[in-house]
């Protein structure tokens, strides 16, 4: 056969197809299936009828839109900050808000927990603070990371302009700066919602106990319940499908240039 | 002055907040206390004991193998595949980059689950051969080499590795010479993001790996829950390590790379 650049990407095709694409199908049938192998939609009702699942699915949204909009909040002013002023474009500054980003997550809540424990001694106390406080530390790197990327990309003659022009310096930042930025924003916003509501580990570290969506996987998985797991893998699949609608997703840009930068 | 502080006020707060608990941890990996707060003597007994316990350093070793081998096979893996997709008929491309997202935006808590469900409930590999897990981290990784590649190939002038073939060269040995070199940097950053997604990995390897195998990730986990202090303040001393692994990292490439815009600014 006549060697072809195309015939390279056969491997990873395939590989695609079974690592990939494969398990969602599985998933599929697993979610609509019971034990016995029989089609249902039990999995699918059990799941919206159930007070305690529902409670879920809801605490997950409150939880993960307050750390999302903690994370809003210390992330844009930090981004802004680096990009404007004396600072300027610094490769240096950016990097020390980075860097946490390479070492282990599980080392650093270990780290965080301990300092907590030190100021509230129980951390089951206060499970929702605690939440958005670890989550908040997990994964704030990832929400100022993309704000700052496009930042830095912005025209700054645009703002000189707007001057020229007769705004204020509020009503600059509020009609040139913040719309430009919005990409960032989305992007940061989506690289922190979705963890914050799957990512259940971090707060088995903190208190031992969680009740957010991902660890309603966790539970089948240990009852070795796997259609309703699938069927709870299944619902969050959707929930990232409609979040990526809304987004054109950037997650893989930003996770690239994080790497990029070490 | 007064809005000068107020504008430091919040980036000044995130470093707090973000280095504190591992500078204070760092500090107190040298003294023999078991919890923070109270002061004791210094001494390097977990650093002693990090190195020096089997358990840790099994966890440590299988932790590196993990990501060192995941990340070749996923590199070779998503290289080709982007090579492969980029010279493709357009469908085909599109199709690719589509099924390559998946695994980039997808919970890594679905990712886990769904391959456990396909290799171990379905297909019955054994956990303990350590193939689903490797495939697990392959499957983490490969896309975003993937990802890394593509732009390269974009920015490749096309028509050098038709004139390598014009000159002789056979199919193979123009990949070889004139486009790997080209898109190089690409594999390279491809390599390195597979080594810190692997590295950093909790889920995937929680759902696909042998009940008697642990990565850092997974131990430290279970280590927190455990009331083994000796093993948690040893994983104190790990946790300065890896810390400052990275920080000469990072310095390192700083210098790099402004020893290279310093060249590229007298040229």
């Amino acid at each position: 056969m006549r060697f072809s650049r195309k015939t390279l990407g056969i491997p990873y095709a395939v590989f695609l197809l079974l690592f990939v694409v494969a398990p969602l199908l599985v998933l599929f049938y697993y979610a609509f299936t019971n034990g016995q192998g029989q089609f249902t939609l039990l999995n699918l009702t059990g799941f919206f009828t159930d007070p305690n699942t529902v409670g879920t699915l809801f605490y997950s949204f409150v939880l993960a839109l307050t750390t999302t909009a903690v994370c809003l909040l210390l992330a844009y002013p930090t981004a802004y900050i680096l990009t404007t002023g004396r600072l300027k474009k610094n490769s240096v500054v950016i990097m020390i808000f980075i860097m946490p980003m390479w070492i282990n997550f599980s080392l650093r809540i270990t780290a965080l927990k301990e300092i907590l424990d030190l100021i509230e001694g129980n951390l089951a106390y206060y499970p929702f603070l605690n939440s958005v406080i670890g989550m908040t530390y997990d994964f704030l790197p990832f929400m100022i990371l993309p704000i700052y990327n496009t930042l830095a990309k912005m025209d700054g003659s645009l703002i000189e302009a707007a001057k020229d022009l007769g705004a204020n310096d509020r009503h600059a930042f509020l009609r040139i700066t913040l719309p430009l930025s919005l990409p960032g924003i989305i992007s940061g916003v989506s690289m922190v919602l979705l963890p914050a509501m799957t990512n259940y580990v971090v707060l088995d570290m903190l208190y031992n106990s969680t009740y957010i969506m991902g660890s309603l996987i966790g539970s089948y998985f240990a009852a070795y319940n796997w259609h309703g797991g699938s069927m709870i893998a299944l619902i969050l699949l959707g929930i990232i499908c409609l979040f990526n609608l809304i987004n054109d997703d950037d997650r893989g840009e930003t996770v690239k240039t994080g790497g990029a930068l070490l | 002055m007064i809005r000068k502080i107020t504008r430091a006020g919040i980036p000044i707060l995130v470093i707090l907040f973000l280095y504190v608990p591992i500078l204070v941890l760092a500090l107190y990996s040298f003294t023999d206390s078991t919890q923070i707060g109270a002061i004791r003597s210094f001494t390097l007994k977990n650093y002693v004991t990090l190195f020096t316990t089997p358990e840790l350093q099994e966890m440590i070793l299988g932790t590196i193998l993990l990501a060192l081998s995941s990340a070749l096979l996923a590199t070779i893996l998503g290289t080709l595949g982007a090579i492969g997709a980029f010279y493709s008929h357009r469908r085909t491309t599109a199709a690719m980059d589509t099924v390559n997202q998946i695994p980039v935006i997808n919970a890594d808590v679905v990712t886990g689950f769904s391959l456990c469900i396909l290799l171990v409930v379905v297909l019955g590999i054994n956990k303990d051969s350590f193939l689903p897990l490797l495939i697990g981290h392959v499957t983490l990784s490969a896309p975003f080499v993937y990802l890394s590649v593509i732009p390269k190939l974009k920015q490749m002038d096309s028509s050098l590795y038709e004139a390598a073939l014009d000159l002789g060269a056979r199919p193979f040995q123009a990949l070889r010479k004139v486009v790997i070199p080209q898109i190089l940097s690409g594999i390279i950053s491809g390599f390195s993001l597979a080594i810190t997604l692997s590295l950093d990995d909790y889920f995937i390897a929680t759902y696909t790996k042998p009940a008697t195998f642990d990565t850092i990730s997974t131990y430290v986990v279970n280590a927190t829950k455990g009331s083994q202090t000796h093993i948690k303040t040893a994983l104190w001393a790990l946790s300065t390590l890896i810390f400052l692994i990275v920080i000469i990292i990072v310095a390192v490439r700083n210098l790099k790379f402004e020893r290279r815009e310093i060249k590229e600014e007298r040229a």
